[in-house]
């Protein structure tokens, strides 16, 4: 039975652009529609990359708090609307007690935690209830919640809660229609330097990594002692030096600031990424590991490249256009590293097999109604921290309706990114995010190019999401039901296409 | 204490609402034998294995009588937790595994090797993380235990079904002290070769000192691989023999074995069949119906006969009627009366006068909150126009015509019910059956087709229904097929019996055959060789 290996057990992959075309045609096609959309609407390329980055690092954290429950097996997780209505209660708290900055941010992260996870845990509890049908369900809660909120901002607070605030309650009861933030919370995230968010981040790691040491040291468990002192003494020698030069003009001017040129981002990260590269290539030599040079060399050419491209005007116009918030997109990066470790744990294997087959979960001893209301809370709170991340950046906002759309416009987006309701990846979201509110951008100047009349916008971005997630989904359908064909037999196993047909019908 | 044996069951009953499914059943396995448990459908060989497991539906019910005992000791199993912990596996006849994993993630599914974080210091256990060398490691050694040289990283989705019969045995391998371990049918669904390596890996596994039961019902697999053989019949322990002494027709007998009583008086009105009047041909039939696959099957029905389709569960004998009304999607030849028969297109069957009752009597039978009058004219008047009032524009329901024709069926088929218009699902089965075959017969066919026609009926409603398929074809001459999976019932009227094994007819044999012929052709045995 040792010949197994070489029986063809598993069909060839396909090969070609053409597969790998349809495989990602949901991406294709949105590529397409951006690209399209662009030469029509007569817009400079500088204005729509900076807008394209501003809503990137506003609305990621968002859509990646749909990861967690798709991979539970609860589809797009419409109901993450009530994380947003935590994170505004939060704030309308936070404003009247009238902090700001940063430690206001803060603030309204631990008080709307603990909202969150309660939202999130009736959420689960109402997903429990209603399984095979958590996306209507969801979807229809959000509407629910949405009213249930508006009874709450138009009349309860101030008419049940006290809230003593003429300039947010002219009437005595009831908040004013439009909440500004500037002054309180506006930009109090995306105004904090790279400079700083690099020091942040340099702490965190001391920090973490300490505690582990002293952890693993007294239980004694199976660690890496050498690895974690070169870290912790590593990120110690950045933080002494970001101290040293931090005063140095060239270096304010450059990191110092409120934003990070685009220009300056892609030197800095090239220069990074070629250290990074060849000290790897060093290490793993000496350490005795396979290296691939021919591989490391391209890579670094890649770099220098794309280096040298910003020295090209049309380019170094672009990038001098787009300025990054460095801590909200180094918050975007740990919200992907969250997710990714959340499902390497056990609880996060426990999830997956839910997500699965709920059979082969109970027969295997997972509780699987737990497991997914933990899942729901996760996603929940950390669609509450993204909505905290989107106002900041927004800085005004209406208070009754402001998170009417949120699950519908993160829904579109993950799926515009190639996920489906059985699988959604960091990745996905990413590119999801990208091209989707590139289309956000683009669509409507593109429309009133053609149509004449600014007017029509909002509706055009409306039919975009709905349309987005229709064929984004009939095309995740199409191409289930083209496997099924090629593999020859009933999709039996295929619980995608039984969950796409579930909802045809 | 008795250490010969891994598991003693001794005088095992079990009463179900006054049913007694077990009587005084007795099991021992030694370690590192392989065990075959046989019998038909119903024997008693899942309640055995529910007892094993204290399954809750034993619980349930009321427990079971009779002692168990497990390396000796004796115990009390109350759970399949308990099981688990005793060192009892099982591997199922439909898997329990997960096609998005690869093979390492299913076979340590809820039993992952894990390591302490901080975070899982704080937030408890379910935070820690997982050592995926560890569990490849062992999982690569389970694997390799079977005898599977297959990568431990790759995806389930997409291997063949002999490979996930494997892993399945592989995860249950994998459970520390594993020392009893149940095949359910596990050959049910591979090919030869497959099922050939999956004896194979049984050898291996008991020579390690692990015991197995395996339950099938192939007796040629049973004579290759096991040590010895528990033999039960309708609930009873019938022997326990060792293999080397005995031969697959001494097993075929001892499992079919039973006096024939017939259910009906047959009066031979001095008929005669000839068989160059075939009704129906089949040649090189294929039915694609779930968990009853017909593959290359050939058959001729000859006019006026009862013709029986007999079998066990999942061998395909409910396909074939099925396929040839179009239920499920069917090829291969198909004549009635020298007419090819579309079966691609639904209703054909039923326009050309082949009437079918289905075994699934409360889903696709019957209309079960319609009235006993819309059952049995509904199919007429779906197919051909009857009942109705044409308007020329338009066609309206002819309620009078209808109910006369209704109340005539009750009458002749006597179905005892308040009236025509009481709704056929608070009927009891038998005459739920009855209906059925009214709405058959409404149609006049020239063939009739009855799956499982006593089915979920009781003893005396069964007569009735069996009497009266006899007297439709004395009287009136009608060409029955009759499938079922109740031998006795098929060998009283039927006038020629063909055993249906994996999709294929094994042999046609008359009502008089011998046990161990209808024992042999049940198990798949093609070549009946009776000593």
């Amino acid at each position: 039975m040792t010949d197994k290996n070489t029986s063809p057990l598993v069909k060839p992959a396909k090969s070609g652009l053409l597969s790998v075309l349809f495989d990602n045609k949901v991406i294709v096609l949105f590529i397409i529609l951006c690209t399209a959309c662009t030469l029509i609407a007569d817009t400079s390329v500088s204005y729509i990359a900076a807008e394209v980055f501003t809503r990137f690092g506003r609305n990621t954290c968002l859509v990646l708090a749909l990861i967690v429950p798709c991979l539970a097996g609860l589809g797009m997780n419409f109901g993450i609307v009530v994380g947003a209505i935590a994170a505004q209660i939060a704030i309308f708290w936070i404003v009247h007690w009238g902090f700001t900055g940063i430690e206001g941010f803060l603030l309204c992260v631990l008080m709307c935690t603990p909202l969150a996870i309660f939202f999130g845990w009736l959420l689960g509890k109402l997903y429990n209830n209603t399984k095979g049908a958590e996306m209507v369900a969801g979807l229809v809660l959000a509407f629910f919640a949405d009213g249930v909120y508006r009874l709450f901002v138009l009349y309860i607070i101030g008419g049940v809660i006290p809230y003593d605030d003429p300039n947010l309650l002219p009437r005595g009861f009831g908040l004013r229609n439009a909440f500004d933030l500037t002054g309180n919370i506006k930009y109090a995230l995306d105004d904090v330097s790279f400079l700083v968010t690099l020091r942040l981040l340099f702490i965190v790691t001391i920090l973490g990594e300490l505690i582990n040491l002293i952890y693993q040291k007294k239980t004694k468990g199976k660690f890496d002692q050498r690895a974690s002192l070169v870290k912790i003494i590593g990120a110690a020698v950045l933080l002494a030096v970001s101290f040293l030069i931090g005063n140095l003009p060239i270096v304010q001017s450059v990191v110092g600031g409120t934003r990070l040129r685009l220009t300056d981002a892609l030197c800095i990260g090239a220069v990074v990424a070629v250290i990074y590269l060849v000290a790897k290539l060093l290490i793993d030599r000496r350490a005795g590991r396979e290296v691939n040079v021919k591989k490391t060399v391209l890579l670094c050419a890649l770099c220098v490249a794309v280096y040298a491209a910003t020295y090209i005007n049309a380019i170094y116009q672009i990038t001098q256009a787009v300025q990054l918030p460095a801590l909200t997109y180094a918050i975007i990066v740990l919200f992907c590293m969250f997710n990714n470790w959340i499902l390497g744990t056990k609880l996060g294997q426990e999830m997956r097999t839910v997500g699965q087959s709920r059979a082969v979960a109970v027969s295997a001893g997972v509780n699987v109604d737990k497991t997914r209301i933990i899942a729901t809370c996760i996603s929940t709170v950390l669609a509450a921290w993204g909505q905290l991340i989107f106002l900041q950046n927004l800085g005004t906002f209406n208070t009754v309706q402001q998170q009417s759309n949120v699950g519908l416009y993160a829904v579109a987006a993950i799926l515009v990114g190639g996920a489906n309701v059985q699988k959604a990846t960091n990745k996905q979201a990413v590119i999801g995010v990208i091209l989707f509110h590139t289309l956000f951008v683009v669509a409507p100047l593109a429309a009133t190019e053609i149509v004449g009349d600014s007017a029509i916008s909002e509706y055009i971005r409306m039919f975009i999401s709905y349309g987005v997630i229709t064929v984004s989904l009939a095309m995740h359908a199409w191409k289930s039901v083209k496997s099924r064909h090629s593999s020859g037999k009933p999709g039996k196993s295929d619980p995608e296409v039984a969950v796409i047909e579930a909802e045809a019908n | 204490m008795d250490k010969e044996y891994v598991l003693k069951m001794e005088n095992i009953s079990k009463e179900f609402a006054g049913n007694r499914v077990l009587k005084d059943v007795h099991l021992s396995v030694k370690p590192g034998e392989v065990h075959a448990l046989m019998g038909e459908n119903g024997a008693g060989k899942s309640t055995l294995m529910n007892v094993l497991f204290g399954m809750p539906v034993i619980f349930n019910t009321g427990g079971f009588e009779g002692s168990v005992e497990f390396c000796g000791e004796p115990v009390v199993i109350d759970g399949p937790q308990k099981a688990m912990e005793l060192g009892i596996g099982m591997v199922h006849q439909e898997f329990m595994l997960i096609p998005g994993f690869n093979i390492t993630e299913n076979i340590k599914l809820g039993r992952e090797i894990t390591v302490p974080t901080v975070a899982s210091q704080i937030f408890g256990d379910e935070l820690k993380s997982l050592d995926w060398k560890q569990m490849a490691k062992e999982s690569r050694e389970a694997l390799d235990t079977v005898g599977l040289g297959i990568e431990e990283y790759t995806l389930v989705a997409g291997l063949p079904v002999g490979y996930l019969q494997f892993i399945e045995i592989a995860r249950e391998i994998d459970k520390t002290n594993i020392k009893l371990l149940i095949f359910d049918e596990p050959t049910a669904v591979l090919t030869e070769s497959e099922a050939d390596r999956l004896l194979e890996a049984m050898r291996e596994i008991a020579k390690k000192g692990i015991a197995i039961i395996f339950i099938t019902h192939r007796i040629d697999e049973i004579i290759a691989v096991s040590d010895s053989i528990t033999i039960l019949r309708d609930g009873s322990f019938v022997a326990r023999l060792e293999t080397k002494e005995t031969t697959a027709a001494k097993v075929a007998e001892m499992m079919i074995g039973r006096t024939v009583e017939k259910l009906v008086e047959l009066e031979d009105v001095g008929r005669h069949i000839d068989s160059g009047d075939v009704v129906l041909k089949l040649r090189d039939y294929n039915v694609e119906m779930p968990g009853e696959k017909v593959r290359n099957l050939d058959l001729d029905v000859y006019r006026g006969e009862i013709f029986g389709i007999g079998g066990l569960a999942g061998q395909g004998k409910i396909g074939v009627p099925n396929g040839i009304m179009g239920l499920y999607p069917a090829s291969g030849t198909i004549e009635f009366e020298g007419e090819p028969l579309n079966v691609n297109k639904l209703g054909d069957a039923l326009k050309k006068g082949i009437a079918f009752v289905s075994e699934d009597r409360r889903g696709v039978g019957l209309l079960l909150d319609g009235s006993i009058e819309e059952n049995v004219v509904f199919t007429a008047m779906e197919v051909e126009d009857r009942f109705l009032t044409n308007l020329g524009f338009m066609k309206l329901y002819n309620a009078r015509e209808a109910k006369e024709h209704a109340q005539k069926m009750i009458e002749t088929l006597d179905i005892r019910c308040t009236g025509a218009d009481q709704a056929a699902g608070r009927l009891s089965g038998g005459n739920q059956q009855k209906v059925c075959l009214a709405r058959a017969l409404t149609m006049n066919p020239r063939l009739l087709i009855v799956s499982e026609p006593t089915r979920g009926i009781d003893i005396g409603a069964k007569k009735l229904v069996l009497e009266l398929l006899v007297k439709l074809n004395r009287e009136q001459g009608l060409t029955i097929i009759m499938v079922s999976s109740e031998l006795n019932e098929l060998r009283s009227l039927c006038d020629r019996i063909a055993m249906v094994s994996d999709g294929t007819i094994t042999a046609i044999l008359k009502p008089d055959d011998s046990d161990a012929k209808f024992g042999l052709a049940m198990s798949g045995v093609k070549e009946v060789d009776v000593q």
